[in-house]
């Protein structure tokens, strides 16, 4: 789930010259991040949806899918910091409640549970309905977000 | 919409009628199955058209006048002004109402007696799925509808049927002769009068009556003809119409009659275009009335009304009869149908209240979407109904009320509880479908009244629910080999009593509706070596049945029956001396372990390390393999350690006799759980079975080492109970590992300090094993816990088992499940993974309404248990549930089964206490009286808002929960060990309903009189029969002896100025000072004082399979305070007593 690098690095462009280093990197690491992001919770709402059509076992799929929940949690994490960093307030705002509710998420996970994703809970009490609309509000954050970081790139590129 | 033609100019009028019998059908939807009901159904659907009919003349007047009386009065001028008009009325509503309901309901008392009026229409074409639709679409919404496509498509329908009939029509002869008094009333009345201003109307009518007399078989075409000469004229149609409402009565009186009609059915040709010509009629009422409003109607739209029937019925009216399949004809018995609805529902108090407000709905504007189509119709009904019911619901209060709404003030009410223990609720089906109903002991809901949307449930603040005890033991079970199991091919419903058969080759699925194939196989019955009558196989006669599975239904060839121990041999279970028992139970019922000649036995032991047992066949003596690497552990010798019970029973005793004196001088204190629990699952993997494990202490060794998590100063904090949740995955992963191998983990904790049974339990939960704990348990210093362990281990090691099995839950479209409680691993969606399930497992699930129930009067659930017996067969056993849909607040009340409620909010409870905290689930109980009270006095609008006033069905609400709430799951503010808390949730979740509310609210009984107290009868015993007492110590004299019955123990309480004759007849000793302190058993002395009260007693221990432990408490005695805390009606220094608590929830009420 590493969210969109790319654009913050774009967003970035007018700044470059003060941080040139970082920002590079940043850039490297939004894109790389980016590109994990749409196939992840692609991925997710694939794998949740197999489970709801009992096309998948409760057990394969929350190991499938407990198995990105740190990547979700580090990349986003660090686009967020990156964001702070280069001071882009903006994103970063709009970031900052996702990549905490990632990590609180993760936190709160009961010391019983084999993770996010527990295959002797999913199925009660709508949490795999709760988790589909989870899955589904983030890949249309991700979206919006990814328009507005192509938007400030291409700005950036233009400016330049 | 395209009716027009005579009905179009009353239309209000119809409309009205129409909601009416559009509750009809929903309610008599339940009694589709019975054919009874729809003999009955004639008469009231009759009758209703005649009021119909009185009323469209009327117009204006009908919609104002709600009372059937004041319709029928003003009727008269209508039907031609004659002076017999207002006879016929005042008849027609005299007779109607009140002899015709009345006699019908006493006769049959709550069954849908009333639904005879009301389901009489269905009788009539009980063959058909169309016919159902089309009455309602002339009666109900469309009263321009043309009658005509209604009666065509019921008639092309019933051609189909016909063969089937012969079942439903006996049961409806019977119910018909007890009608029948009423009826003819009805009938002579009504045609001198209606004749006269009709003559067409009259032919039908005389038709009608010739009919009866010939038992309809050949009138029908006559009738026909002459409804056809009479119909023509738009104003007269409506006439005809209640005439033959009025002749059909007689009709479904004689039974014979009836019969015949059913089978008569001809071949209707389309009516809407050959209304008048056609001799199809083979419903002579029904056709009557039907082709009375075709004349009326324009013939033109006949056709697209089949049209939309056709699809209606694909989807739509799952409830259509099982013998003769046809859906009932409700809608068209508009007004019937709420007359007779209260019948239905067996709350006879009801029906004027619903026949008040049946006539003023008016049907059009709840059916918004009726018009454009007849695909509507379904929907119609429901509106329709929701309607005329909640204007019942209203009306309830001025009328009678049922039983189970009679309001009962709780704070005034102090002798609630029954004299004998609670019965289930009965669902208010009809007779037919009552007797083939599950048993509630296997299979309960929460409502037995299911409200038809989310909205009206959300509304009742009820849960709804299924409370199963699916794998009881049966004494009586039918068990079905046949090479083909004849399922729903979209959903895989297994067939059960509730389907419905359309034609002798077809049957209709009741959950989702869709039509199916009837194999050649099912053809032939086997109970009767009858050929041609489906209806009539077991699997259609009863809702529990077994069936003998094919291969389809293996993945693998069935698994033997593989048996592992687990035992700890650390010092600290040596020290408190379990092995002995262990061994001893396990040697005494070697031979009872369920299972064939393929039976295997396995033994491990471990402390800090893991010792395997090597049994194989040929060898001197059991040898012992120690594996001391438990980071990584493995099989020493793989093959050897599993064996054949019967090859290598020699060794085994050996062992077993052995074991128990093997460690007696060990110095190990550590556990090895973990690696012990992994080598286990590694030995059973390739097979599956059963895993037991006994444990003492907190495992402290290898993988899953726990640490104590228990602050022994917070047992009695009232505001935080921590660690109620797991304290890591080992062992849950561990459950889910063994589930995939289909292999149980069942877990006996004898300790006697904290063992962190939250994080042990998960070993069973998840692989569907069992948990058994043994607080403070030794062999000498606790008698009563070794001898539970030893009766525990009987039950457990004789009881039935089935391996390798899965259970589905299924029910009618619309109802979903969303959450399941019990020991098992929900594999998918509906798909319940349970390596192991034994009788004594019960389970719950929750559901929500997804769609609303508007276009079905029945809904049902199916459970299907796949299951491998000992024997190496594999079986299914099917349970099938039938409850009736309704759309009234007042009708959901009626129908609560408090125990079932109770039941699954207990559970739901332990969920929130270890999800969120155990003060959110104790709030969450609390608010779940208040809420469904205050919702109930909200809708009761007469009831004074000062009193707590409960329905009769839910008296018990308060206390159940009160006694819940001191129960030691959910207490605070006692000082409760945490293991014991934990277990008693555990108990909750895997309890069957039974033996959970005996742990809720326990039995208590007076004892010390059993001489004078009523009796029954046996198996040639006699046993007294107590009245149950209040859980109070105002009910505990001095002068008496007690007895509680908790379930798993019963505890007599001596008084200490007990009677000495008593003491010495039943206790065997001479006066109260000489009881001893822990006496665990009655001696047999020949009195009869002693001779009841053990008959008393082992008539108690029968009626469940763990035979309980009997503990006689003196005054003195230190288990007096487990005695004391079961009295929950009485206020402790942290509860509330009972009377505060009512206080405590009608301040809540009010605020």
């Amino acid at each position: 789930m590493a969210i969109g690098g790319t654009p913050s690095g774009a967003v970035e462009g007018g700044e470059q010259r003060a941080l040139p280093n970082l920002l590079d990197k940043n850039k490297a690491l939004s894109i790389l991040s980016y590109l994990s992001v749409f196939p992840d919770l692609g991925l997710q709402i694939i794998t949740l949806s197999d489970l709801e059509c009992d096309y998948i076992n409760a057990r394969s799929c929350c190991s499938k899918l407990n198995k990105w929940v740190v990547p979700e949690v580090i990349g986003h994490a660090v686009v967020t910091v990156l964001m702070l960093i280069s001071l882009h307030w903006f994103i970063f705002l709009l970031n900052l409640p996702v990549a905490t509710w990632n990590i609180y998420r993760y936190i709160m996970v009961p010391s019983g549970n084999m993770g996010v994703f527990d295959p002797t809970e999913i199925h009660n009490r709508g949490q795999l309905k709760s988790h589909m609309k989870e899955a589904m509000i983030k890949l249309g954050f991700h979206l919006l977000c990814f328009f507005m970081y192509l938007y400030s790139m291409i700005l950036a590129l233009i400016n330049d | 919409m395209q009716l027009p033609s005579g009905y179009g100019s009353h239309p209000p009028n119809y409309s009205a009628p129409s909601g009416h019998y559009s509750q009809v059908p929903n309610k008599a939807g339940a009694s589709h199955l019975d054919n009874q009901y729809r003999a009955s159904y004639y008469p009231t659907y009759y009758s209703a058209p005649a009021q119909n009919v009185m009323t469209p003349p009327v117009g204006t007047s009908v919609l104002n006048t709600q009372e059937s009386q004041q319709l029928y009065n003003k009727t008269p001028p209508h039907t031609g002004g004659s002076a017999e008009g207002p006879i016929q009325g005042a008849i027609s509503s005299a007779s109607y109402l009140h002899t015709s309901a009345q006699q019908s309901y006493s006769a049959f008392g709550n069954h849908y007696s009333t639904s005879v009026s009301s389901s009489v229409a269905s009788q009539g074409f009980p063959l058909n799925s169309d016919h159902y639709t089309m009455p309602v679409v002339s009666s109900a919404v469309y009263p321009n509808v043309s009658y005509s496509v209604a009666a065509g498509s019921v008639y092309g329908q019933a051609f189909t049927s016909q063969s089937l009939p012969a079942v439903g029509q006996f049961k409806e002869t019977n119910t018909f002769s007890s009608q029948s008094t009423s009826v003819p009333h009805l009938l002579q009345q009504h045609v001198p009068v209606g004749y006269n201003t009709t003559l067409s109307t009259i032919s039908s009518a005389q038709s009608v009556q010739d009919n009866l007399c010939r038992n309809l078989t050949g009138s029908v075409a006559k009738v026909n003809n002459q409804i056809n000469a009479g119909g023509i004229d738009s104003s007269q149609p409506v006439h005809p119409v209640s005439q033959s409402v009025l002749f059909t009565k007689p009709g479904a009186g004689t039974s014979v009659s009836s019969a015949v009609i059913s089978s008569v059915r001809t071949p209707a040709p389309s009516l809407s275009s050959q209304p008048r010509s056609s001799p199809s009629v083979t419903q002579s009422p029904e056709l009557a009335l039907q082709e009375a409003i075709d004349s009326s109607s324009t013939t033109s739209s006949a056709s697209p009304v089949l049209n939309n029937y056709d699809a209606l019925e694909g989807g739509g009216y799952p409830e259509a009869r099982s013998v003769t399949s046809s859906p009932v004809p409700a809608p068209s018995v508009p007004q019937t149908s709420k007359a007779s609805k209260p019948f239905g529902y067996g709350y006879p108090t009801l029906q004027p209240g619903y026949q008040n407000a049946a006539p003023p709905t008016p049907v059009q504007p709840s059916n918004s979407g009726h018009h454009p189509g007849f695909q509507h119709y379904p929907q119609q009904y429901p509106g329709v109904n929701q309607l005329s019911s909640s204007l019942g619901g209203l009306s309830l209060q001025h009328s009678q009320q049922p039983e189970s709404l009679r309001p009962v003030n709780l704070t005034q009410d102090r002798n609630i509880l029954p004299v004998s223990s609670v019965p289930a609720p009965v669902p208010n089906l009809n007779s037919d479908l009552r007797k083939l109903n599950c048993s509630p002991d296997s299979f309960r809901c929460t409502l037995t009244n299911i409200p038809q949307t989310q909205a009206l449930l959300n509304k009742a603040k009820l849960p709804l629910g299924l409370l199963l005890h699916p794998f009881r033991d049966l004494t009586q079970l039918p068990v079905i080999t046949s090479s083909t199991i004849v399922r729903c091919r979209s959903c895989r419903t297994y067939i059960n009593p509730f389907v419905s058969f359309i034609d002798q080759r077809r049957w209709k699925c009741n959950l989702c509706y869709r039509v199916n194939d009837v194999p050649e196989e099912f053809m032939y019955n086997p109970l009767t070596r009858s050929y041609g009558e489906p209806h009539k196989r077991p699997e259609v006669q009863n809702s529990t049945v077994e069936f003998i599975a094919s291969s389809d239904y293996m993945l693998r060839p069935p698994q033997p029956a593989v048996y592992l121990f687990v035992l700890d041999v650390s010092h600290n279970a040596v020290e408190a001396g379990y092995l002995t028992i262990v061994c001893q139970s396990l040697l005494e019922n070697l031979d009872k372990l369920p299972g064939d000649s393929r039976t295997r036995i396995g033994f491990i032991t471990f402390d800090s390390t893991v010792q395997f047992y090597n049994l194989q066949e040929g060898l001197s003596q059991p040898q012992m393999l120690i594996v001391s690497d438990i980071d990584d552990i493995f099989l020493p010798t793989p093959d050897s350690l599993l064996v054949n019970l019967h090859e290598s029973k020699e060794l085994i005793k050996d062992l077993l006799n052995a074991l128990p004196n093997m460690f007696t001088n060990t110095r190990e204190t550590h556990s090895a759980l973990g690696p012990a629990l992994q080598a286990a699952f590694k030995l059973m993997s390739p097979t599956g079975g059963r895993i037991s494990v006994f444990q003492t202490q907190l495992p402290s060794l290898g993988a899953g080492l726990l640490h104590s998590r228990e602050d022994p100063n917070q047992r009695s904090s009232t505001k935080v109970v921590q660690h109620l949740g797991p304290a890591t995955d080992f062992y849950k992963k561990l459950a889910l590992d063994c589930s995939g191998q289909q292999t149980a983990v069942d877990l006996f904790l004898l300790s006697s300090q904290y063992s962190d049974l939250a994080s042990l339990a998960c070993m069973s939960k998840y692989s569907a094993g069992c948990i058994y704990y043994y607080p403070s348990f030794h062999r000498s210093h606790n008698p009563a816990q070794a001898e539970k362990l030893q009766k525990d281990l009987k039950r457990y090691l004789t009881r039935k088992i089935g391996f390798e099995a899965v259970m589905r839950i299924r029910c009618t479209k619309g109802l979903s499940i969303h959450t399941f409680h019990g020991n098992f691993f929900v594999r998918s969606t509906d798909l319940l993974s349970l390596a192991n399930v034994n009788p004594d497992a019960g389970f719950a699930v929750q559901m929500s309404i997804e769609e609303s129930l508007t276009d079905t009067s029945l809904v049902c659930f199916q459970t299907a248990l796949l299951y491998t017996s000992s024997k190496g067969e594999r079986r299914i056993r099917v349970h099938t549930l039938c409850l009736p849909v309704v759309s009234s607040l007042a009708d959901v009340y009626a129908g609560a089964d408090v125990q079932a409620v109770v039941c699954l909010l207990a559970n739901m409870a332990v969920d929130r206490s270890v999800s969120s905290s155990l003060s959110d689930a104790r709030d969450a109980l609390v608010n779940a009286v208040v809420d469904s009270l205050a919702s109930y006095m909200s809708t009761a609008s007469n009831l004074q808002q000062s009193m707590l006033i409960a329905p009769n069905s839910l008296k018990l609400f308060p206390l159940y929960i009160l006694a819940l709430l001191k129960q030691k799951a959910f207490r605070t503010g006692t000082s409760t060990r945490l293991d014991d808390r934990v277990y008693a949730m555990c108990q909750m979740k895997s309890q069957p309903l039974v033996h959970l509310m005996k742990m809720i609210h326990p039995n208590l009984y007076r004892i010390d009189k059993l001489i004078d107290e009523s009796t029954i009868h046996v198996n040639d015993r006699v046993v007294p029969q107590p009245p149950l007492q209040k859980l109070s110590a105002e009910k505990l004299t001095r002068e008496g002896a007690f007895l509680m019955d908790c379930g798993s123990i019963f505890y007599i309480w001596i008084g200490k100025n007990c009677d000495n004759n008593f003491i010495k007849d039943v206790l065997g000793y001479p006066n109260y000072a000489s009881v001893p302190q822990k006496m665990t058993q009655l001696p047999e002395v020949d009195a009869l004082s002693s001779e009841r009260t053990r008959s008393f007693i082992s008539w108690l221990r029968d009626s469940r399979p763990l035979s309980p432990v009997l503990q006689v408490i003196k005054d003195e005695n230190p288990a007096k305070t487990d005695f004391f805390q079961h009295l929950i009606e009485d206020r402790t220094e942290a509860a509330f007593s009972y009377y505060e608590f009512l206080l405590n929830i009608q301040q809540q009420i009010c605020k």
